[in-house]
């Protein structure tokens, strides 16, 4: 695998929550940094997002969550990406999340959670520094 | 005096009376010209002098701003064009309804709030549904897992509307429901719930936001494709029309559109044109404009830049009075009037220093009454966080009591009016939404755009200038991007729904299916479909099943065996 090799990243929008602004205006600032994005769409069910994270063979899986479900519908996608022996990939995401919510999930390893009035800089950075850490490992 | 005679002299006295205005006029120009050159001398400070909705706004403005301006473009309140206001005495008469938007967990923990918001001096009802409900998904449907009473309040069935409103005479109080995908079905359970209050639906009063076509461009909570959810909508305007006259079958909403990101000239354009598309809809039908217009409401979002907002709400009510008027042929003047709820805007508050939001909604308040708003949600400072806490619902509302009994804003009826600035805007707006009806118009009309993804490419791309915008430091958001100190950590108690309210939701929905007559259940929901096939108006038939204790997502699907379901296109 090269350095050249472009980062693919999955934008999810999980369960019955229609607020896609975040989620678009992240698939669109990471295209713009030069990784290849694929979007879900709305009105994704936690498997129905492994199954495209599989198939499109990514290294990232990002969740936007505003709806308030993040603590059943993080594990449940963690769950099911160790299952299908992709634990590899990094799950993370955004949205309106307690912070307390946000140190539970990270211990059951899902990446870092962004909350409003983030800078999309921020999160390209932090993917950015997980996969090169990756590569180097 | 003969007639020639009196003529010429009228006509020497004109003449002496246009040298005096153009000799005006050229000194007002000349006074300009050298305030414009004293202000170009002056170094000026960087920023950016542009509205949030990226209008640039001239550092005056002068009665030369309105030159070209039709005298009969403001009227005066509660006369057509309506421009100054929807009614004759406005505030004088009746305050703003001071109408807070709640729901959460299951209903019998959201009509607590109903009644605490009742004793605090509220003054109508306003529904928040959850994600299911929203979707058309019962609290015990796989797809509601994690879910349940989140977001709103769970409702699948008469059982949980009749709980939501115990002890709250709904011929009293008027009650407002935000629902659209499955508005036709929810609103039939409202009705039977007020049945069985043992009130006369005809006094019912109140609003279902029923506002399809903004599903599909912005706010995604939809069911069925357009065609059969305008078929919908037009039954429920026939029905209200005739048997609950009082009730507004339709809020058409800008709010969703505006916070998905659209600017405030694509709001007011898509919402007005989606207006004009449900009358066009009832028109088609069959159906008297005249009996079906005066119930239609409006929605509008109130953003940050004060003058836009105030200038979005006066531009609407010009441009629905004329298009009705003199395209759709309504003669009652009631099918002329814009009469809108506005809620301040939730994107706009941060969640650095979640205080200061009180502030940011205090000036987006007083924008909409400025603006002459008929209702008022104001948000809650903490609601970047969680659901908002009871606390920080009472600020909220106090800021709008504040605003009408300190302020003095509401003596006067459009204090603004003539004033420069804001009839430009006025204008300005108005002619900006013109031009996208004539965008709108050459991709075919709004159902088109919405199937080529016109008006979500839009949204997104006004959501990415404005995002650009913030991360480059140009647009200043106070505790976001400029002024952190004190941003770091604040004690704000957040509202958490308890993950039992979806067990015992799940419960009481399995005593509920064991106590109704399973037969009438079938036979309702078996009509309905047929029902759909046809061109009969299914109200109907949907309050039978309503009545018989069908579930919401019983009924959904009994008409989507015939309707289908939507499916969006998807892009970023």
């Amino acid at each position: 695998m090269t350095d050249e090799r472009k980062v693919r990243v999955l934008v999810a929008k999980p369960g019955l929550d229609g607020h896609d602004r975040g989620a678009k205006v992240i698939a669109s600032a990471f295209r713009d940094a030069g990784f290849e994005v694929i979007y879900t769409g709305l009105h994704q069910t936690p498997e129905m997002i492994v199954s495209a994270a599989i198939q499109e063979d990514v290294d990232v899986v990002a969740m936007s969550v505003l709806s308030g479900a993040h603590m059943t519908l993080f594990p449940r996608v963690k769950a099911l990406l160790d299952e299908a022996g992709a634990d590899h990939v990094l799950l993370t995401g955004g949205g309106i999340i307690p912070e307390d919510d946000v140190a539970a999930l990270e211990r059951e390893g899902v990446g870092r959670l962004f909350g409003p009035g983030t800078s999309t800089t921020t999160a390209i950075e932090y993917v950015s520094e997980w996969f090169s850490t990756q590569q180097t490992a | 005096m003969s007639t020639i005679e009196r003529d010429v002299v009228k006509r020497a006295d004109l003449d002496a009376l246009v040298k005096e205005r153009e000799a005006e006029l050229a000194e007002l120009k000349a006074r300009i010209a050298e305030w414009e050159e004293s202000y170009d001398e002056t170094p000026k400070r960087e920023a950016l002098f542009t509205t949030i909705s990226g209008r640039e706004v001239k550092p005056l403005y002068t009665e030369l701003d309105r030159d070209g301006a039709e005298d009969d473009a403001l009227g005066f309140p509660g006369s057509y064009p309506f421009t100054r206001g929807p009614y004759t005495t406005m505030y004088r008469t009746r305050l703003w309804t001071k109408r807070q938007f709640a729901g959460f967990a299951s209903a019998e923990e959201t009509n607590e709030r109903y009644k605490y918001l009742l004793e605090h001096g509220q003054t109508g009802l306003s529904v928040a549904f959850d994600f299911p409900t929203l979707m058309g998904y019962d609290s015990d449907h796989a797809r509601s897992l994690g879910e349940v009473g989140v977001c709103g309040v769970a409702i699948s069935s008469v059982d949980d509307m009749e709980a939501l409103f115990e002890g709250i005479p709904l011929d009293q109080v008027s009650v407002s429901m935000t629902i659209n995908g499955p508005a036709i079905i929810l609103f039939c359970f409202y009705v039977a719930a007020a049945e069985r209050q043992g009130i006369d639906v005809s006094v019912l009063r109140g609003t279902v936001q029923n506002d399809i076509l903004k599903e599909y461009q912005a706010q995604h909570a939809w069911v069925y494709p357009p065609e059969p959810a305008l078929r919908c909508i037009v039954d429920m305007f026939e029905w209200c029309s005739e048997n609950t006259p009082k009730y507004n079958p339709i809020s058409i909403s800008g709010y969703h559109i505006r916070e998905a990101g659209s600017t405030a000239a694509e709001e007011l354009a898509f919402t007005l044109r989606n207006g004009f598309e449900y009358v066009e809809r009832g028109i088609e039908r069959g159906l008297d404009v005249d009996a079906f217009a005066p119930r239609l409401s409006f929605f509008f979002d109130v953003h940050n830049d004060f003058f836009e907002e105030i200038a979005k709400l006066r531009a609407a009510r010009r441009i629905w009075a004329r298009g009705m008027k003199e395209k759709y042929g309504a003669k009652n003047p009631d099918s002329w009037r814009l009469r809108t709820h506005c809620q301040t805007a939730g994107v706009s508050l941060t969640a650095q220093q979640a205080e200061n939001n009180i502030v940011r909604v205090a000036y987006q308040a007083m924008a909409a009454a400025l603006g002459g708003t008929q209702s008022l949600h104001t948000n809650s400072m903490d609601e970047t966080l969680s659901l908002p806490t009871e606390k920080a619902v009472r600020i909220a509302l106090r800021t709008q009591q504040i605003l009408a009994f300190e302020s003095g804003v509401p003596n006067t009826i459009d204090p603004l009016a003539g004033s420069y600035f804001i009839e430009s805007l006025t204008d300005e707006l108005e002619r900006d939404a013109l031009a996208l009806f004539d965008e709108i118009d050459a991709m075919g009309g709004v159902v088109p755009g919405i199937e080529q993804g016109w008006f979500q490419q839009a949204i997104a791309g006004s959501a990415m200038r404005q995002q650009r915008e913030v991360e480059s430091g140009e647009r200043i958001v106070v505790g976001v991007n400029h002024y952190l100190e004190g941003s770091e950590k604040i004690e704000i108690d957040t509202l958490k729904i308890d993950p039992e309210v979806e067990r015992r939701q799940v419960e009481k929905m399995a005593r509920m299916r064991a106590r109704r007559d399973d037969d009438v259940v079938a036979s309702t929901l078996a009509a309905l479909t047929e029902a759909c096939r046809t061109e009969e108006n299914v109200v109907p038939l949907i309050l039978d099943c309503a009545r018989a204790y069908c579930t919401l997502y019983e009924i959904r699907a009994a008409m989507e065996e015939v309707f289908g379901s939507y499916k969006e296109p998807v892009f970023f």
